[in-house]
């Protein structure tokens, strides 16, 4: 053996030097809530203080018919955003401490204050930017949450398609096909039945044709489900506008005049100042969402469906070794995931206009995906996501009609650009279900 | 329950994996299926477990021949398997990977969460695991994601239990652990099948042995016969186990690792704090089980790591923070982890492999061109020099075996001029003639004056090579010893028992 070998004694074990079983972590400062924070508090000062407008803005709470009138409030529209500018500054410098304390603060505190701050920030920027833009006016407060919750239902029904079909494993860039095929399935259905049931059944059974195509060839295939999604969605749209023209248009009054599902008013509940109009006077699709909404959260979570449908999304091999089928597991999923999507369809023809009219979903399957993400893959999350991205469309179109100083093009990209900035700024790092676009081959 | 085999046979293409074997596992017994990588072990279990199809032969259960049409009918048979690669969903419970597939739900298919935890903590009890049934799964070391895999199987009742390479993950002293528990399971009257390609392992808690190589049953043993025997059965003729080198003659120091850190993207500190250095003509081997560091650390040293903090010198300038081409270009030459994925191009030929870290510049490119004369002239020599079987230089990578892959990635490394060489688990997967020739490639590389790096998770070939051993555990170095340390002292620390070199050795060293 070497010298060097020869000259060392043999190692002794030091007393009290085992280490952790944990590996240390060094934390991470993330700067994007607080850059967020500041470009917008640099907008609210440059449109509030440096250009702003004079007059009063009214914040009404009632509409004309609601059983209890709550009085309407009158603010200044200056002085509102001067005060919520200083606020907004504050905020940011909040956030910014915050930031600067990570590895003092404890992370849940630092993340509790941080949520807690932007809430209040976005919510107080809303409050000024309103007051801003619709000086002379009343705002309708209950108008626009109305329409906010109107807005929403398809990409909320669309979401829950996402969420199902991503957690089992399969990408769902169909579902604007969904969506479409849905709305012309159930128009011409209930046009010919004089049902609007009966065209509720039929955007379903579109839906669920549509899945079986991206079932069919991402999972017995084996295609890169994205491009198949996207090839479904310019099917659907040249299948559907070449219906439209050749078929729907030619009888109308036959084809293409569906019976609208009428609002019902919930008793009792509907009182209720604010939130009463706003969420029990809708017509019963609206009831059907928040019913598809809890089963779909209590069964992907509770049940033995939910956990046989994650374990696929997760780890298919794991699912398959305990006699998992994963293929049938993904089709069904992906199938039912089709239906609940046609479903959020069928409120485009039944509900908001009562007929199909070509390429009608415009986008808003593809705002329903950027909600599932940025309502990372969580059912009661992405359905928060969707309300948020409904409210941006339509503070967009309560805009345009009091003819707000934003032109309207910007006011077009609002929903868009929620959008971006959601999936891309504050998500953070959001981790889909393992799987997730990853074709299962056995063996 | 009795297992037994009859004349199982899988082919995949033309390659049989599996060729007429015959296996018969005793109750109360347990059986060794002792093999190299790449011997039909595995396929033949995942015949048995339903998860492929065998082209021929039976499966018989206590006589009566059984039908699997998938893993789900085998388990209600009696079959449990421990797999190698562990298969249990990370983001979910303890309880919830042990009932998925067979839960116990109430209404609706609401699950019945509270007797599932009950059942877990019933086996854990049974066998002395402490293993909370709420516990993320991902959160758990991978010791005691083992013991879910086991727990999961029990809950099944499982009369046959297999398996498979369950040692690869473990620390020397968890692997003891895990025998007894085998111990303990086989004294319940169960039937195990143990797979394996360590010696000492199936010498210890083995009833009986069956050797398997290239799909083919190729003898039995009993656990008395020696190691020498067994390795001779297992590769079909002698081996010589031992390394031949002479001591080594350290030069000058010529790279200098301080307080070196990596964070992986959540911040964690995958290497802590790890100072070393090394010496012309010496070879230190990093030891530890597999995950607990020593990838990042390797891929820090070619630049691969974005966040890293401390100091690598490599003569006297340093590297860190360098762009990969800066530090291929000083002389450090790197043997990559996985093969496939990062030491080759797979649809790339020899020839265009052997060139792939040399595209910036002549000789092999003119002016953007490829010089494809010169490259083909090099390919020939080198292909020869590292006898790299194939058809000619222009075979595909993914055409080449293993070991000839690996000999492909380390003729390339070897012939510039390097400073340094790192070698990540440079025999893991190959046979045993390959393991061999990149064993004598590197010992004559210290011996033509470059220090060399060898990561590996097999003692045997750590302490083989090794002039120094370093040992990693949870991203530190617990400490560097001599390569004549006694193995249980080496498990200690990999278990992450710190230890100190004796103060002259240290000494020495750093001298």
């Amino acid at each position: 053996m070497s010298e060097q070998q020869s000259n060392t004694q043999t190692v002794t074990p030091a007393a009290d030097a085992a280490i952790s079983e944990v590996l240390e972590k060094k934390e991470l400062r993330s700067w994007k809530a607080a850059i967020a924070l500041a470009l917008f508090s640099v907008v609210s000062i440059i449109l509030f203080v440096v250009f702003p407008r004079h007059g009063q803005t009214g914040f009404r709470w009632s509409g004309a018919d609601d059983l209890i009138t709550l009085p309407t409030w009158h603010v200044d529209a200056a002085t509102t955003g001067t005060v919520v500018t200083i606020l907004l500054v504050l905020l940011t410098a909040l956030v910014v401490w915050v930031t600067l304390q990570t590895g003092r603060l404890a992370p849940r505190t630092r993340r509790l204050i941080t949520t807690a701050a932007v809430i209040v920030f976005a919510l107080a920027f809303m409050v000024a930017f309103l007051a801003w833009a619709m000086v002379g006016n009343n705002v309708p407060v209950t108008g626009l949450l109305l329409g906010t919750v109107s807005l929403s239902v398809p990409l909320i029904f669309g979401a829950m398609g996402g969420v199902i079909s991503e957690r089992v494993g399969v990408v769902n860039v169909a579902i604007e096909g969904q969506l479409l095929a849905g709305a012309f399935c159930s128009a011409m259905v209930a046009s010919l039945t004089g049902s609007p049931w009966a065209g509720l059944v039929a955007a379903m059974v579109a839906g669920v044709l549509v899945s079986f195509v991206l079932a069919a060839f991402a999972i017995k295939y084996l295609v890169d489900q994205v491009i198949v999604g996207v090839v479904l969605n310019v099917l659907v749209t040249g299948l559907t506008s070449f219906l439209y023209s050749s078929v729907l248009t030619k009888d109308a009054e036959t084809l293409n005049t569906a019976p609208r599902l009428s609002p019902v008013a919930i008793p009792g509940l509907s009182e209720i100042p604010v939130i009463g109009p706003v969420l029990f006077n809708q017509s019963a699709l609206v009831y059907v969402m928040y019913v598809v909404v809890a089963l779909v959260f209590l069964g992907l979570f509770k049940t033995r469906w939910g956990l046989r449908l994650r374990a696929v999304g997760e780890h298919p091999k794991a699912a398959d070794t305990v006699g998992i089928n994963v293929a049938r597991t993904r089709f069904w999923n992906v199938s039912l995931a089709g239906a609940i999507a046609g479903l959020g369809g069928a409120y485009f023809t039944l509900v908001s206009v009562g007929s199909f009219q070509k390429e009608m979903v415009a986008g808003a399957g593809f705002i329903a995906l950027a909600a599932v993400i940025f309502g990372r893959w969580d059912p009661i999350r992405a359905t928060l996501a969707a309300l948020l991205f409904g409210f941006a469309s339509n503070l967009q179109n309560v805009l345009a009609a009091v003819g707000s100083p934003v032109p309207s093009e910007f006011m077009l990209m609002l929903p868009y650009l929620v959008t971006i900035l959601a999936v891309a700024g504050l998500v953070g790092q959001s981790v889909g279900p393992a799987a997730s676009g990853k074709p299962y081959i056995k063996g | 329950m009795k297992l037994e085999l009859r004349g199982i046979t899988k082919r995949f293409g033309n390659f049989t994996a599996n060729d007429r074997i015959n296996l018969v596992v005793e109750p109360g017994q347990i059986h060794c299926l002792l093999g190299e990588n790449g011997a039909g072990k595995s396929t033949l279990m995942n015949v048995l477990y339903g998860l492929y199809q065998a082209d021929g032969g039976e499966i018989l259960l206590d006589d009566e021949v059984q039908e699997f049409a998938g893993p789900g009918d085998a388990m209600r048979a009696g079959i449990g398997m421990v797999h190698q690669h562990f298969m249990l969903v990370p983001v979910f419970t303890v309880a919830e990977n042990v009932i998925l597939g067979h839960e116990q739900a109430g209404f609706a298919g609401v699950l019945k969460m509270k007797e599932a935890r009950q059942r877990v903590r019933d086996i854990s009890a049974r066998f002395g695991f402490d293993v909370d049934p709420d516990a993320r799964v991902g959160d758990l070391p991978v010791g005691v994601q083992q013991r879910v895999e086991i727990i999961k199987a029990l809950s099944q009742d499982a009369r046959v239990l297999v398996f498979d390479e369950p040692t690869a993950v473990l620390t020397p002293q968890e692997t003891d652990e895990l025998m007894a528990i085998m111990q303990q399971l086989r004294a319940e009257g169960r039937s195990i099948v143990f797979i394996t390609h360590k010696l000492r392992e199936v010498r210890e808690v083995a009833d009986a042995i069956t050797v398997i190589r290239l799909g083919k049953i190729v003898g039995e043993a009993e656990p008395t016969a020696s190691n020498a025997d067994l390795a001779a059965l297992m590769v079909g003729r002698s081996v010589d186990l031992t390394v031949h080198k002479e001591p080594a003659q350290p030069g000058a120091e010529v790279l200098r690792v301080e307080g070196l850190t990596v964070l992986d993207e959540n911040g964690l500190k995958v290497v802590n704090d790890v100072s070393f250095n090394l010496r012309e003509g010496e070879i230190l081997a990093i030891a530890g089980v597999q995950g607990n560091g020593q990838t990042e650390l390797t891929e820090a040293l070619l630049g691969l790591q974005n966040k890293v903090s401390g100091s690598i010198t490599l003569n006297g300038a340093e590297i860190l923070g360098r762009s990969v081409r800066t530090i291929l270009d000083a002389g450090v030459g790197f043997v990559p982890e996985d093969r496939n994925r990062d030491g080759l191009i797979a649809e790339f030929s020899i020839a265009e492999n052997l060139m792939l870290d040399r595209s910036t510049g002549e000789p092999f490119v003119k002016a953007g061109n490829v010089q494809r004369a010169f490259r083909d002239e090099f390919a020939t020599e080198k292909r020869t020099e590292f006898d790299i079987r194939s058809g000619g230089i222009n075979s595909l990578a993914s055409e080449l075996s293993g070991g000839n892959q690996q000999k492909v990635v380390l003729a390339r490394e070897l012939s510039r001029d390097l400073k340094l060489f790192v070698a990540a688990q440079p025999t893991r997967g190959i046979d045993v003639g390959s393991i061999e020739f990149v064993h004598k490639r590197m010992v004559a590389t210290r011996d033509a004056g470059v220090p060399v790096i060898v990561v590996s998770t097999e003692l045997d070939e750590v302490v083989a090579l090794a002039d120094r051993i370093a040992v990693m555990y949870r991203g530190e170095i617990v400490g560097i010893v001599p390569s004549n340390t006694p193995r249980e002292v080496l498990g200690l620390m990999m278990a992450g028992e710190r230890h100190t070199e004796a103060p002259e050795a240290a000494h020495e060293v750093t001298a």
